[in-house]
C-alpha cells in the first residue's frame, strides 16, 4: 500500500514548478496524468540539456526524467478546441486534483479555469502554479525560476563580499514552490475528504519563495538593514566556512560557533602556537581577524584528506562536513544508505538514477518505481481503458488531431 | 489573539507538538498557516534559537529574536523539561490528544526519554511522528552534526556555486533550515493523508541533506546520464547547450545587477528579439544582432563564440540602464529577465502590494507593530495566513496545563519550582 494510492492527478503543466509537484504525489501511489501535446512537448523534453549521450531526442531528456517518474503520458492538443475542450474536462472529471502551470490567464483563454472546471467536477483541487501570481499588475510577466531567484533576493545573498551576485545553478525558488504546492495539495485533499470542498490554490513562486527570507524582510521593516551576500561567513561563528583539503577540488566545511567548540577545534589541531594569541582568543577577536583566521585554518586542513578531516571533526563532537560534487552524490554513503536514488531502465536513456523523496515514510515507503514516461506512451491505456473512450471516439479523436 | 477564521484553515481540527529546533521550525509553522493548533515546546528557559540574530533594534534579547518571530509564529508557546520524568509524562499526556509531533533531535534521543515513536505509537496509534535531522535516523551519517553550511556542502549545493578559482559558497542567509522545514511539511501531510483514510500512523523520516538535493534541480543529472561534472561557475550559466557554452547571468547595470539570459524556445527567442528592439530604440543595437534570424537560433547547441558576440554589445548596453528600468522594460516589452533585487526593492514591490501579501502583525509586549511575509499560497475557500505571533517564552502553559489539560494553579507552581515548566 502507498500512502496516497486512489488520487488521481492531471497535469496542465511543463517544466519543474508543476510536474514536481506531480512527482511528490506519484512517488506515494497517486496516479498522475502527465498532459502533453506532440505539437507542443513539454519544454524540458524540448530544449534543456542533458540528453543522453548529447544526442537531443524527445525521449532523452535527464531533467524530464528526474521531475516525471511514475507517471502516465497523455497527448491532447488544447489548441484543437471545441473537442480538446470537451475531452479535457471528461479527463478534469475524472479526477481529483488539477495541477497547472501556465501562464495567468491561459486557462481562462483554453475554457479551462477553475470555474469552467468545477462544473464537471464540483469538489475540485487546482493548483495553478504561477511565477508572480494569478492577480496583481505583474500576474502576466512571463518568467523562469532561475530569473525569479533574482527579483526574490535570493541571488543577492550569494557571492563573495567583493563580487557580483552568483548563479543558483537552477530554478532554485521553482523548487521551494513545490513543496508549497504539495502541502497545499495535500491539506485542500484531507479538508474535500472531510467537508466536500473544493479549492482553487493561486500559488504565486515569487511569495512562497519569499518565506525562506522572512527575517531578513524584517531586519529590513524594523532595523532598516540591507541583507547583502558575505561569502561563507556567520555573524555568530568563526571560523565558518569551506576550507582546501588534499586533492584536486576538494574542500570541507566547520562552523565553530561556541567557545567550547573552539576549545575542542584547537585540541583536534593539537593547539599550534597561533590558537593561544589573543587575535583569536574570543568569537568576537577572530571574526576581527576572520580572513587570516580562516588563512591558518586553510593551512591545517589541506594536509588532510576531506574525509579524514570531517571524521576527526565529528568525532570530537563539531559540525564539519566536506563538498560532495554531483558525483559524489551517486557513491555517498549516507545518501546511498537511504536509497535515495532508484536506478531504473529507460529504453532511450538507459540506466538512470531517479530521485526518492527526501522524507520516508516508515510504513509506506515511496518510490520511484517506474520510469518516467515517453511521450504519449498511455494514451491508449487511459483513454480507453481507464476514461472509458470508445473505440470509435478514441480514433475520431487520433484522426482529428486532438489526441496527437 | 487568533482570529475567528482560524477554525476556517484547512488543518483546524489537528494539534501538533513542535520539539523542533531551527532545522525544522518551518514545519510547524506550514501547518500553523493552514489553520492547525501547533504547541512549540521549549525547554525552561527558552529554546536557544530565540538568540539567533537579527533582532529587533539590533538588541539581542531572546523575546527580540527577528528569527524567531519570522519562523515560530501560528504556534503556541508552551516549555516543559523533557529530561525530567513528570515533564515525560506531561509529554505522553499532551501526545494522546495530538495529531502530529515534529522533532529534530539527535537520533535516539526521544527514545532514551521513552518518548520514541513505539511508545508514542502505543499512547496514540494515529499519531504522525515526523523526525527531521540533518542525515535521517539511521545510516553511517546518522549521529553526524550539521548546521546551515554542512548541509549546503554535503548536498552538493556547494559544489555548484563559486567562482571556479575560488572556495564553493553557500548563501549567505542559511538556507537549508527552509528547505527541510518545508519538505518536511510535505512528508508530513502525505502521512496524514494516509492516516486520515487508514487510521494507521507513522513516522516520518526527514534527512536535510536529502531535502537540499531539490535546490540545484538536474545538475546531477549530467553526470547520471553523460558523464559530465557540472561545477560552480560563477556569476555564469551553464548546462543550456551541449557544447558547453556557458551565458552570463548577472550583467552590473547603473546601479546593481541585472539577471538576464539568452534563452532559447519560444519565450527566449521573443525576449531576445525585445531586446534587440530596446538596444535599437535607444540607438545601441548592432547589425549582427539585428539580422539575426532568431526562429532558428538554438541555444541547446550553441557555441561559446556566437555566445560571446552576442554578449558583448548587450554588455555595453545594461551598463547604462538602472534595475527601474531594466523592470519596467522586461514587464512591458513581456521580457524575460528581472534585476538582482535587495530586500529594500521587495518591500516596496507594487505586485506584491496588490495581492496584500504583506501582514502587520502586532507585538504588544514590543509596542510595535511589524509587517510580515503574509500566506504562502491565496486558497479559494479557506484563510492562509498568520493568526498569532511568535510565542513569548511559556506564554501559553497557564492556558495549555491550566485550561486544556486542567491542572490547578498550585500543580502548576509546583512543576514550576520543580523545573518541569
Amino acid at each position: 500500500m502507498h500512502a496516497l494510492e486512489g488520487i488521481k492527478v492531471v497535469e496542465f503543466a511543463a517544466y519543474a514548478a508543476g510536474p514536481t509537484v506531480g512527482k511528490h504525489l506519484a512517488d506515494h501511489g497517486a496516479t498522475v496524468v502527465h498532459l502533453e501535446s506532440r505539437s507542443r512537448p513539454d519544454g524540458f523534453r524540448t530544449h534543456y540539456p542533458p540528453y543522453k549521450d548529447n544526442i537531443y531526442g524527445l525521449n532523452r531528456s535527464g531533467l524530464f526524467a528526474l521531475c516525471n517518474n511514475d507517471k502516465l503520458d497523455v497527448t491532447l492538443n488544447l489548441k484543437k478546441a471545441p473537442r480538446a475542450t470537451e475531452l479535457a474536462k471528461r479527463i478534469v472529471a475524472w479526477s481529483d486534483v488539477v495541477i497547472e502551470n501556465f501562464s495567468p490567464g491561459t486557462m481562462k483563454r483554453l475554457g479551462l479555469d477553475y470555474e469552467s472546471l468545477r462544473k464537471v467536477k464540483p469538489d475540485l483541487i487546482m493548483l495553478s502554479s504561477s511565477n508572480l501570481g494569478q492577480t496583481g499588475p505583474h500576474a502576466n510577466h512571463p518568467g523562469f525560476g532561475s530569473q525569479l531567484s533574482s527579483l526574490a533576493g535570493f541571488t543577492n545573498l550569494i557571492g563573495y563580499a567583493d563580487g557580483p551576485p552568483q548563479m543558483l545553478y537552477g530554478p532554485y525558488i521553482d523548487y521551494i514552490a513545490v513543496a508549497y504546492g504539495a502541502v497545499a495539495i495535500l491539506a485542500a485533499l484531507d479538508h474535500r475528504d472531510r467537508t466536500c470542498n473544493g479549492q482553487h490554490i493561486d500559488l504565486a513562486q515569487y511569495e512562497s519563495g519569499l518565506q525562506f527570507l522572512t527575517p531578513l524582510l524584517l531586519d529590513y521593516k524594523v532595523n532598516g538593514r540591507v541583507g547583502v551576500r558575505n561569502g561563507n561567513r556567520d555573524p555568530a561563528a568563526a571560523p565558518h566556512g569551506a576550507y582546501p583539503c588534499k586533492g584536486e577540488d576538494s574542500w570541507c566545511v566547520m562552523s565553530i560557533f561556541s567557545e567550547a567548540e573552539w576549545q575542542t577545534l584547537c585540541r583536534v589541531m593539537e593547539n599550534p602556537a597561533w590558537t593561544q594569541e589573543k587575535r583569536f582568543a574570543t568569537l568576537e577577536a577572530r571574526k576581527k581577524h576572520e580572513d587570516e583566521l580562516d588563512g591558518r585554518i586553510g593551512q591545517w586542513t589541506v594536509q588532510f584528506t576531506a574525509r579524514d578531516l570531517i571524521d576527526r571533526l565529528q568525532d570530537a563532537g563539531l559540525r564539519a562536513g566536506l563538498v560532495n560534487t554531483m558525483r559524489d552524490l551517486f557513491s555517498d554513503p549516507q545518501l546511498t544508505h537511504r536509497t535515495q536514488w532508484v536506478e531504473l531502465e529507460h529504453p532511450e536513456i538507459g540506466q538512470m538514477h531517479y530521485q526518492r523523496p527526501p522524507f520516508l515514510l516508515t510504513k509506506t515507503p515511496p518510490g520511484p518505481r517506474n520510469r518516467d514516461p515517453l511521450l504519449g506512451e498511455h494514451n491508449e491505456v487511459f483513454y480507453k481503458e481507464m476514461l472509458s473512450l470508445p473505440e470509435k471516439d478514441y480514433r475520431e479523436l487520433v484522426e482529428e488531431g486532438v489526441i496527437d | 489573539m487568533a482570529s475567528e477564521d482560524k477554525n476556517k484553515g484547512l488543518l483546524a481540527p489537528f494539534r501538533v507538538l513542535d520539539l523542533t529546533d531551527e532545522l525544522g521550525f518551518l514545519c510547524g509553522k506550514i501547518l500553523g498557516d493552514l489553520g492547525a493548533d501547533v504547541i512549540k515546546i521549549e525547554k525552561p528557559g527558552g529554546d536557544p534559537a530565540r538568540m539567533i540574530g537579527p533582532f529587533y533594534r539590533d538588541e539581542p534579547h531572546v523575546e527580540k529574536s527577528l528569527y524567531w518571530f519570522g519562523f515560530n509564529n501560528n504556534k503556541r508557546g508552551i516549555t516543559l523539561n523533557l529530561e525530567s520524568s513528570r515533564g515525560q509524562e506531561l509529554f505522553r499526556r499532551l501526545a494522546t490528544s495530538a495529531e502530529f509531533v515534529i522533532e529534530s533531535y539527535m537520533p535516539g534521543y526521544l527514545d532514551r526519554l521513552g518518548l520514541g515513536y513505539t511508545t508514542l505509537n502505543q499512547i496514540n496509534q494515529r499519531l504522525i511522528l515526523t523526525s527531521i535531522t540533518p542525515f535521517g535516523q539511521t545510516g553511517p551519517y546518522s549521529r553526524f552534526r550539521a548546521s546551515d553550511i554542512e548541509v549546503m556542502a554535503m548536498s552538493g549545493c556547494m559544489s555548484l556555486t563559486g567562482d571556479p578559482d575560488r572556495p564553493p559558497l553557500r548563501v549567505s542567509f542559511p538556507q537549508s533550515y527552509q528547505w527541510t522545514g518545508s519538505y518536511a511539511a510535505v512528508g508530513t501531510l502525505t502521512a496524514h493523508l494516509y492516516r486520515q483514510r487508514s487510521g494507521i500512523g507513522q513516522q516520518v523520516d526527514v534527512a536535510a541533506q536529502a531535502c537540499l538535493l531539490w535546490a540545484f534541480s538536474h545538475a546531477h543529472t549530467f553526470w547520471d546520464l553523460n558523464r559530465h561534472l557540472e561545477k560552480r561557475a560563477g556569476a555564469y550559466m551553464t548546462g543550456r547547450s551541449i557544447t558547453g557554452a556557458r551565458m552570463r547571468v548577472f550583467w552590473p547595470c547603473k546601479d546593481g545587477y541585472l539577471n538576464f539570459i539568452i534563452y532559447g524556445g519560444e519565450a527566449g527567442r521573443k525576449t531576445n528579439q525585445a531586446l534587440v528592439e530596446w538596444m535599437d530604440s535607444k540607438g545601441g543595437a548592432p547589425e549582427s544582432l539585428k539580422r539575426k534570424d532568431w526562429k532558428s537560433f538554438n541555444i541547446a547547441e550553441v557555441t561559446q563564440e556566437e555566445i560571446d558576440r552576442m554578449e558583448e554589445p548587450i554588455t555595453r548596453f545594461f551598463e547604462g540602464v538602472t534595475k527601474r528600468e531594466f523592470f519596467e522594460n522586461v514587464i512591458r516589452r513581456e521580457m524575460l529577465g528581472y534585476p538582482v533585487a535587495t530586500v529594500e526593492e521587495i518591500s516596496s514591490d507594487p505586485q506584491l502590494k496588490a495581492r496584500d501579501f504583506w501582514q502587520e502583525l502586532a507585538h504588544p509586549e514590543l509596542k510595535a507593530s511589524l509587517p510580515y511575509p503574509g500566506g504562502f499560497a491565496k486558497f479559494s475557500q479557506a484563510p492562509c495566513k498568520i493568526w498569532r505571533r511568535a510565542p513569548l517564552i511559556g506564554e501559553h502553559n497557564e492556558e495549555v496545563y491550566g485550561g486544556e489539560l486542567g491542572f490547578k494553579k498550585d500543580e502548576l507552581e509546583k512543576f514550576k519550582r520543580e523545573g518541569v515548566i
